[in-house]
């Protein structure tokens, strides 16, 4: 089983982004549970959702306290959040970041690190506002590409699937995050 | 057909596979995706519902009886605070013998405010008369809804799914989703026979009743609740026939040989196999039993379960102060009746209120003080509580 850790904000779609890699994951012929550790519902506030994936049914269902790897959809939680708890030793953390993965071997020190400039991605695709840019669909393109938990077709398909707005502009997102995603970097 | 659906849309799925014809609706976190997604489902013609936009959750369960009474199939979802203001509502759906079906998605009691889940609200209806039904994970949901209606409309009594508020309402998991034309064999509409108002036949029912015969109306409702026992097996059984999927009110995992058996309901239920698997693997004699009815109690099968273990640890998601957790209540008082020697010792828990977690580690906890102790600290446990 692997287990994944999303952290964003209220508004950015963490919680979504778990359940389209749910449904991604199940077309590409696995087992998968996403759930959300919902606080109480606020734009902005810090939101955690949770994903699971394996070759036969999961039972287990609680949070995920030692997650094998990490999604970061507003890299301001770095400062604001321990993200690193419990995360495995071998674990890779995923960053919606313009910045290069070294420069955050503060909180992640020891572990493997990605970036992928989603929030430029979201604005371009016009995906909520330049502001305030909805992310899931293209940090996913990045998930897709580095963790491979599910393939790039499979998810272009959840997409479409679960996603009943600005669906080919969420797909295309996801597909250019996949990719522009950097390499992934030991820090 | 399988898809990927969290546990308040397979409640949706349940009663739009059953043909549902009545919802009076009124939201409340965490149940509102359910009345939201039939909305959706009637808005797109997938079931032919009369949807009723009603001011209170009193109101949803008094329309709901209304809709039964005129011989219709009704049907509402809430959680916590809407269950405890429909209470008064919950026992005249049973003393008026309307089979109404409610999905009760489990979230604690107010104050503080609170909207994560443990099973007070659910477990404080038991009086009410109404069936209920707990489930472990989101097939089961959605199974269990449309063997509510069977199970509700056989008997003329009303039936309770409940769910866990986020382990299962907004988890998403993949499910089966049965097919529309074997549901509907399965589960013909509703025939309420000539128990029903028929405006061309005016009758009234539930009027006052003198001492001499409301006691009588109490019994039948008794009578049949012990009933309600071999209903539930045989849809139960009959679902399975049909479906392939089979349910049980106790179902027994790894207990056969088991020194320790934990008592486990809802969630609870679907991380504690895997607890179990890992103390087993590491050469534990321990097992499970899985509660699926809180009524009617089935005091038979779990007397036939627990007859002559060691120990009965049972977890308690709710508690009754002053008191103890409901099914630790329930299960000392079934198994009073067996002989001295027979009767197991029991550890009773609780654990998970208000939404905490309860991990494998907390079950493999759990287990491993009800090892260690050779009598119980207290009559009931609490666990991971930081006493100030």
């Amino acid at each position: 089983m692997i287990e994944i850790r999303f952290h964003g904000r209220g508004g950015q779609g963490a919680v979504v982004a778990s359940r389209i890699l749910a449904t991604s994951i199940f077309l590409d012929g696995k087992y998968s549970q996403s759930f959300p550790a919902f606080g109480v519902e606020r734009r902005g506030a810090p939101v955690t959702a949770f994903l699971r994936v394996d070759d036969k049914p999961i039972r287990i269902r609680t949070e995920i306290y030692e997650p094998d790897h990490l999604v970061v959809l507003d890299p301001l939680l770095v400062e604001q959040v321990p993200l690193a708890n419990g995360l495995k030793k071998d674990g890779i953390v995923i960053i919606n970041s313009n910045k290069k993965p070294p420069e955050f071997s503060g909180p992640f020190k020891g572990f493997r690190v990605a970036t992928v400039p989603a929030g430029k991605i979201a604005v371009k695709y016009h995906l909520g506002s330049p502001q305030s840019p909805i992310v899931n669909t293209a940090i996913l393109g990045a998930v897709a590409k580095v963790l491979g938990v599910v393939t790039l077709e499979s998810l272009i398909e959840g997409i479409k699937t679960d996603v009943p707005a600005y669906t080919e502009n969420n797909a295309a997102a996801a597909q250019e995050a996949y990719g522009t995603v950097s390499d992934v970097v030991q820090l | 057909m399988r898809k990927v659906l969290t546990g308040n849309v397979a409640v949706a799925y349940g009663a739009m596979l059953a043909d549902v014809q009545v919802v009076p609706a009124y939201p409340i976190t965490p149940q509102t995706t359910i009345i939201e997604e039939l909305a959706t489902m009637q808005a797109e013609g997938l079931v032919d519902l009369d949807y009723i936009r009603v001011e209170s959750e009193h109101s949803a369960m008094a329309a709901c009886i209304g809709a039964s009474m005129g011989g219709a199939r009704a049907f509402t979802a809430t959680c916590g605070q809407g269950l405890f203001l429909m209470h008064e509502m919950l026992h005249y759906a049973t003393g008026a013998r309307t089979p109404v079906v409610l999905a009760n998605v489990n979230r604690a009691a107010a104050a503080p405010w609170t909207i994560w889940s443990d099973q007070t609200d659910s477990v404080s209806q038991r009086e009410t008369g109404w069936i209920q039904l707990y489930c472990e994970g989101n097939q089961e949901v959605l199974d269990t809804t449309i063997m509510a209606f069977k199970i509700a409309e056989t008997l003329r009594l009303p039936a309770m799914i409940v769910l866990d508020a986020f382990f299962l309402s907004h988890t998403s998991e993949p499910i089966d989703i049965p097919d529309r034309e074997t549901v509907r064999d399965f589960l013909p509409p509703f025939d309420p026979g000539d128990l029903w108002l028929d405006p061309n036949n005016p009758r009234t029912f539930g009027g006052i009743t003198m001492s001499d015969a409301y006691m009588e109306f109490r019994w039948q409702i008794q009578r049949d609740m012990e009933k309600a026992k071999g209903v539930i097996t045989e849809v139960h059984e009959e679902f399975a026939k049909v479906f392939g999927r089979k349910y049980h009110q106790v179902e027994a995992y790894r207990a056969e040989d088991a020194d320790v058996v934990m008592v486990v309901s809802g969630t609870v239920a679907s991380t504690g196999r895997d607890a179990i698997d890992l103390l087993r693997e590491k050469g534990h004699q321990v097992g499970m039993i899985k509660l699926k009815t809180l009524r009617p109690f089935p005091r038979e099968e779990i007397i036939a379960v627990l007859k002559g273990k060691k120990k009965v640890a049972i977890i308690d998601r709710n508690f009754s102060p002053g008191a103890t957790g409901i099914w630790a209540q329930e299960i000392r008082s079934a198994l009073y009746e067996l002989p001295e020697g027979d009767r197991p010792l029991i550890y009773g828990y609780i654990a998970g209120l208000g939404g905490r977690d309860i991990s494998v580690k907390i079950i493999e906890g759990i287990y491993q003080k009800t090892v260690k102790d050779d009598r119980p600290d207290d009559v009931d446990m609490w666990i991971g509580v930081n006493y100030v």
